[in-house]
């Protein structure tokens, strides 16, 4: 019998039992569409955090004051105690690094806004001209620092959204002098909406120029210098040299802690890429219970053909001829079960997606793929041993059955 | 030289401790072109010899020579395709595929030997034609009354040109009138050169064979030759 005929011959019997098949294929069908929609979930959740944190500005390297627990113990710092603060000199050090582009250097605090009687808590970051281009930002109105009003303590500030709508309303903000504390500000710049980012809303913060926050806090520290390599391949040297221009600014010691964003990227990565693969796997199991239930189906199938089995064998079907019949039988209906539940899969997704628009609840191709692989699997599998079976049959027992 | 030679043929069935020998020390042979009735009373082993000779079965022990050769030793893919190509059997129950239609069924022989299917398309059209079935080309068996069945069958049975066609009580479920067409559709085959063995109850039947042959308690009791 010829491929096509043997293909024909299978179509015509999964047709021909409307029923059993359209069970089969519901129950493979499930299986896939259980895999696509939950890794669909799974690897929506790390894309999302993975965006989150490429929202803060690509190739970003962060510094923080004090060696960090990643270190371990280290009993030099036991014997200096404290660790040197960073200064906005440190961030300008760190600029002339080769590998690297531009610095941030940010100070943050909280403080009272007030325009015209209204009274707002707000949080104020001190930052450099620099602080815009490095953060991704973009602005609504107005301009951001120059660089020259960065370094000194000129009284200008940029403000967010949210803080421009409920102080200043429908009137124009630019140009009005808005108090922070106790000291005043002219408002130079509005952002444009972008909200979370860097564990604050960027839409409800007061941007100063970085002297002038830390003179209202009375403060010469840094809480962070955000430094962008000058390209991905720069990430790793630019950490580097950072590290080794603040060892030598701070008499050699290595007392601040460097963390490269891919890091923290890579560690979530790993966290919410794990907890897909454990999604996947549950829902594997109910493809392997699928598979069992292919199996069950044929063997129920080949007991209600015996009778034609047995024709077959007495018109000259050879063993491999029938085997092959109900193998393809069985790799038919697992492969339309795998296509449909394929169709389902991305059609839950895509429901997903309507339901929750912040989740890129997209399957990913790994998942596609070795769900479509493992209902053809099982299903060919598990179809071998009834198709074995009916090979086997003796032709005048099988014939003699009616 | 006989088309068929069985020689000291012994076949037994085990059934828990008792043994039934539905054959045994049974000598025949058979020239290519005969007609032959197999008569005999329930369980002398008709049907089981039918399905020796059909080579569906294998004897216990004797010979079993078909054109010249010993098939007893065949594998069973060797037998397969000498059933395929040299054998048609037809069945008290049809045996038909009842979700293939008329001329599916009819070119299951075709397909099973791998023929061309422009080629099957003519064959089949042709049988249908011979048969009487042409406006049924269509019809699932279900659609069928038994006397056409038993034409799609006896169509099938021949799409191949076999050198023997077997059949098992071929008017068993059919009425008399019916039964004595299908048996003339037989013999018009057998006229065509096609040996034909028919295993049936009625005497009347039988008689129309040109060589008779009883059985009893899996023996050769009487050959009319
Ligand atoms: N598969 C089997 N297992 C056990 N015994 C069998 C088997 N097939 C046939 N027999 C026995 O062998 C004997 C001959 O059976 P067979 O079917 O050849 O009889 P038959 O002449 O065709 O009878 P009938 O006219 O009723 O069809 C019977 O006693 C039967 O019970
Ligand atoms: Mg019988």
């Amino acid at each position: 019998m010829t491929p096509t005929d043997t293909l024909r011959f299978a179509t015509r019997a999964a047709t021909g039992y409307p029923l059993r098949t359209f069970l089969m294929v519901l129950a493979m069908s499930i299986g896939v569409a259980a895999v696509v929609v939950l890794t669909a979930l799974g690897d929506g959740a790390r894309r999302y955090v993975v965006n989150e944190f490429s929202a803060l500005g690509s190739n970003l390297i962060i510094v923080l004051p004090g060696r960090s627990e990643t270190g371990g113990f280290n009993p030099a710092n036991a014997i200096t105690g404290t660790p040197r603060d960073l200064t906005v000199e440190d961030a300008q050090a760190i600029t002339r690094a080769p590998a690297v582009l531009r610095t941030a250097p940010i100070t943050i605090g909280t403080s009272e806004a007030t325009y015209s009687g209204k009274l707002r808590d707000v949080t104020v970051v001190g930052a450099t001209a620099d602080y815009l281009k490095l953060r991704r930002m973009e602005l609504a109105q107005g301009r951001f620092f120059s660089a020259e009003e960065s370094n000194g303590t000129t009284a200008v500030a940029v403000i967010g959204t949210k803080i421009q709508s409920e102080l200043f309303g429908v009137e124009p903000a630019i140009g009005r002098v808005l108090r922070v504390g106790d000291r005043r500000f002219r408002i130079i710049g509005v952002l444009a909406q972008s909200g979370q980012g860097l564990g604050m809303n960027a839409d409800e913060v007061v941007i100063l120029p970085v002297a002038a926050a830390q003179a209202m806090f009375n403060t010469n520290t840094l809480f962070r210098i955000l430094v962008e390599a000058r390209g991905r391949a720069a990430i790793e040297p630019a950490r580097a040299q950072t590290l080794e221009i603040l060892k030598t600014r701070h008499d050699g010691e290595e007392d601040v802690t460097v963390i490269t964003q891919d890091a923290v990227l890579a560690t979530f990565d790993r966290i919410l890429g794990t907890l897909t693969y454990g999604v996947a796997g549950i829902a594997a199991i109910s493809l392997a219970v699928a598979g069992i239930l292919v199996m069950n189906v044929m063997l129920v199938a080949v007991t209600q053909r015996t009778g034609e089995i047995g024709l077959l064998k007495a018109l000259g079907a050879p063993g491999a001829t029938i085997r092959n019949a109900f193998l393809a039988e069985a790799a038919l209906l697992s492969a339309t079960g795998a296509i449909v539940g394929y169709a389902l899969g991305q059609a839950g997704a895509f429901a997903l997606r309507a339901a929750f628009p912040v989740l890129p609840a997209y399957p990913p191709d790994w998942a596609v793929i070795a769900a479509l692989a493992t209902a053809l699997i099982t299903g060919l599998l598990f179809g071998v041993m009834p198709a074995r079976r009916a090979a086997r049959l003796d032709p005048v027992r099988a014939l003699s059955k009616r | 030289m006989p088309l068929i030679e069985l020689t000291g043929i012994e076949r037994v069935f085990t059934l828990g401790d008792s043994a039934v020998h539905a054959l045994h020390a049974l000598d025949l042979s058979l020239e290519a072109g005969e007609y032959v009735a197999i008569m005999g009373p329930s369980g002398s082993g008709k049907s089981t010899l039918l399905n020796l000779i059909g080579l569906l079965d294998r004897p216990d022990a004797g010979t079993y020579r078909f054109e010249d050769r010993d098939v007893t030793t065949l594998s069973a893919d060797e037998q397969a395709r000498v059933r395929r190509e040299r054998i048609g059997f037809v069945f008290q129950s049809f045996h038909l595929v009842p979700r293939l239609t008329a001329a599916e069924n009819i070119a299951l022989p075709l397909m099973l030997a791998g023929i061309e299917p422009a080629e099957r398309a003519l064959r089949v059209k042709q049988a249908l034609a011979d048969f009487g079935l042409a406006d049924r080309a269509g019809h699932r068996p279900d659609q069928l009354s038994g006397g056409q069945r038993q034409r799609v069958a006896i169509a099938r049975a021949t799409i191949m040109r076999p050198a023997l066609i077997l059949a098992d009580e071929p008017t068993g479920n059919l009425d008399r009138a019916t039964g004595e067409e299908v048996m003339r559709l037989l013999e018009v085959l057998n006229h065509n050169g096609v040996t034909l063995v028919v295993v049936t109850h009625d005497g009347a039947l039988g008689a129309r064979a040109r060589r008779q042959i009883s059985m009893e308690d899996g023996s050769k009791v009487k050959d009319s030759r």
